[in-house]
């Protein structure tokens, strides 16, 4: 789409136009969308046209329309989170991310459906209702950015920005046959993310091609002294890394702990096919141990709830947000307390509480004290790896996407769909998701993920490159080809 | 083995300042109990001589120059405010009254 509009041979405005288009005919079955901002996007769309028509230099995506994830603030554009608590709030400014697309000329189309506050696996629990897997409508898109992957999948959008704090780019990547990237952490600014978990959220690229993930990431990235935790240095150069395609001599460690029980056998084989696709490349393949795995989900499920049982207090209903039963009588606590009664949803409820328990005196060493430990002991799995080998690989997520409401009623089988893609956030390593075919037992997109060291997304970049190429030349056509093709309803 | 009971989660929820039903303490109480007991787990690997990790890269306080900035209008501020009064967040009574 760059090129063509480039070339001249379309327009911004009749790219955004043809994308609203789609949605209004797919949206109403895929629910990918929760706000529509069709004139904002279409006055960016003719300023990038006239731009173009002037004769102006503009970076490579612009005019180019894209999907934002409901959890980052883009200034007088409805962002809820996927939450009750912050309906109808309009932002009073633009994140960082936000910025950044705007000043590259790509086109905001809408904010996408996420789970509350980006905790889930699934979107269903967003409380604007689930979102549905373009391959299967009968089931999830991943979570918690199944709005995201959903629209790419369904081509109502060609790019998209989600956040990832154990998966929630990669997962949905992976049950919807397009690529998400998690990048190192400090890699993108966290200014205007709503925050869910500070020391692990991560805002990064969607796309259906590596190359794509890989120009818009380039938009997103660097430091921002807005973030104090935004790494200063120079962001790794992942355009370059994904146009190499070639992997030859490189070492791929293959994550022993990632592959045994617990993974459906159609996700194996399509791995292993892809790994026999990296050797015929050139790739040396490395079997790693990485002990500590086994421990990441226990740690990630009090560190992340319990970072949330703080970041989550600013819901207090007296600055932003709903406020409900203030009837002139009840105290601002009680106000408080019934706010967030009805502004959040049954996950966030169950994580707050377990956080404000994991963090409570009496249980802080036991419980929070031990998972950083286990965060620690994860990051010297991590290194050692990493001394070893250029790159880590294993499944994104065990299984493929399953049933809505299947899982709704079970936390701890819910949480286990983010198994593989936890380690990476623990440690604040950069991963990726790039589709590796369909599980032969019920047709369905297979993830492939690949984790670099930390600043080094080029290792992945050019890893995911050079598998996405030779599976293309072994399919013949993209595996979004074989999606379904969704009709008017 | 950590137990939970039905009065420990009412009194998180009062920490947490979350209004919860009776249906609601007694379903998150059964809850709780099966989470905790998979995620103590972590207590297995933790030894004494690990240190903890916060953070996954080195956090440092930054200080930058204190310049004078454009920022947020009152108005601005205010724009998401459930209830506002003369250019200020309106709020419910925070002390009660005598």
């Amino acid at each position: 789409m760059a090129a063509a509009l480039a070339a001249g041979t379309t327009t911004s405005v009749a790219l955004t136009n043809a994308h609203y288009a789609q949605i209004e005919k797919v949206d109403s079955a895929v629910h990918a969308f929760l706000y529509l901002d069709k004139e904002g996007a279409l006055a960016q769309a003719e300023a990038v046209d006239a731009k173009r028509e002037s004769g102006a230099e503009l970076s490579p995506l612009a005019g180019v329309p894209l999907a934002l994830k409901d959890l980052l603030t883009q200034k007088g554009i409805p962002t809820t989170c996927g939450s009750k608590m912050l309906e109808g709030w309009r932002p009073p400014y633009d994140s960082t991310v936000v910025s950044k697309l705007k000043a590259a000329g790509i086109v905001i189309l809408g904010k996408t459906n996420m789970d509350e506050f980006a905790m889930g696996s699934s979107t269903e629990n967003s409380a604007y209702g689930p979102t549905h897997n373009p391959w299967d409508l009968t089931r999830i898109p991943g979570g918690s950015g199944g709005g995201s992957a959903a629209a790419l999948a369904a081509f109502e959008a060609p790019l998209a920005i989600g956040s990832d704090t154990g998966g929630s780019i990669r997962q949905p990547a992976a049950v919807t046959g397009t690529v998400g990237v998690k990048p190192t952490y400090g890699g993108v600014s966290r200014y205007g993310l709503i925050a869910f978990s500070s020391s692990l959220d991560q805002a990064g690229p969607c796309a259906r091609t590596v190359l794509d993930a890989a120009l818009l990431h380039e938009v997103i990235a660097g430091h921002d002294e807005r973030d104090s935790t935004s790494i200063n240095a120079p962001a790794p150069q992942v355009v370059k890394a994904a146009k190499r395609l070639d992997v030859k001599g490189m070492k791929i460690g293959v994550v022993k702990e990632l592959q045994g029980e617990g993974f459906q056998s159609g996700v194996l084989s399509r791995f292993h096919e892809a790994l026999d696709a990296l050797v015929s490349a050139g790739a040396e393949l490395v079997e790693v141990s990485c002990p500590t795995f086994d421990y990441a989900l226990a740690a990630y499920y009090l560190i992340a709830p319990s970072e949330c049982s703080s970041n989550l207090a600013r819901f207090d209903s007296m600055r932003y947000g709903i406020r409900v039963g203030d009837n002139g009588e009840r105290s601002a606590e009680e106000v408080m307390k019934l706010t967030r009664h009805e502004g959040f949803g049954p996950e966030v409820k169950r994580r707050i509480i377990l956080g404000t328990y994991a963090l409570s005196s009496g249980y802080y060493d036991a419980y929070y004290g031990s998972a950083q430990k286990v965060r620690t002991l994860l990051m010297r799995d991590f290194n050692a790896a990493f001394a070893k080998v250029d790159v880590l690989v294993s499944p994104t997520a065990p299984t493929t996407a399953f049933k809505i409401g299947e899982q709704v009623d079970d936390p701890l089988a819910m949480y286990l769909n983010d198994i593989a893609t936890i380690p990476v956030n623990m440690a604040g390593i950069g991963g990726m998701s790039v589709p590796c075919g369909l599980a032969p037992e019920d047709g369905l997109p297979v993830g492939f993920q690949i984790m670099s060291p930390a600043m080094r997304d080029d290792l992945m970049y050019q890893v995911g490159g050079t598998l996405e190429a030779a599976l293309l030349a072994k399919w013949g056509a993209p595996l979004l080809d074989k999606a379904p093709v969704l009709v008017a309803n | 083995m950590a137990g939970i009971s039905r009065d420990d989660v009412a009194h998180l929820a009062k920490l947490a300042r979350i209004e919860m039903s009776d249906a609601e303490l007694d379903h998150l109480a059964k809850e709780m109990d099966v989470i905790l007991g998979a995620v103590a787990r972590v207590q297995e690997v933790a030894a004494s001589d690990v240190p903890p990790t916060s953070h996954p890269i080195p956090v440092n306080n930054i200080v930058r120059e204190d310049i004078v900035r454009p920022s947020l209008t009152p108005q601005e501020a205010l724009s998401g405010a459930p209830a506002q009064s003369e250019g200020r967040f309106k709020v419910p009574q925070i002390l009660g009254e005598e």
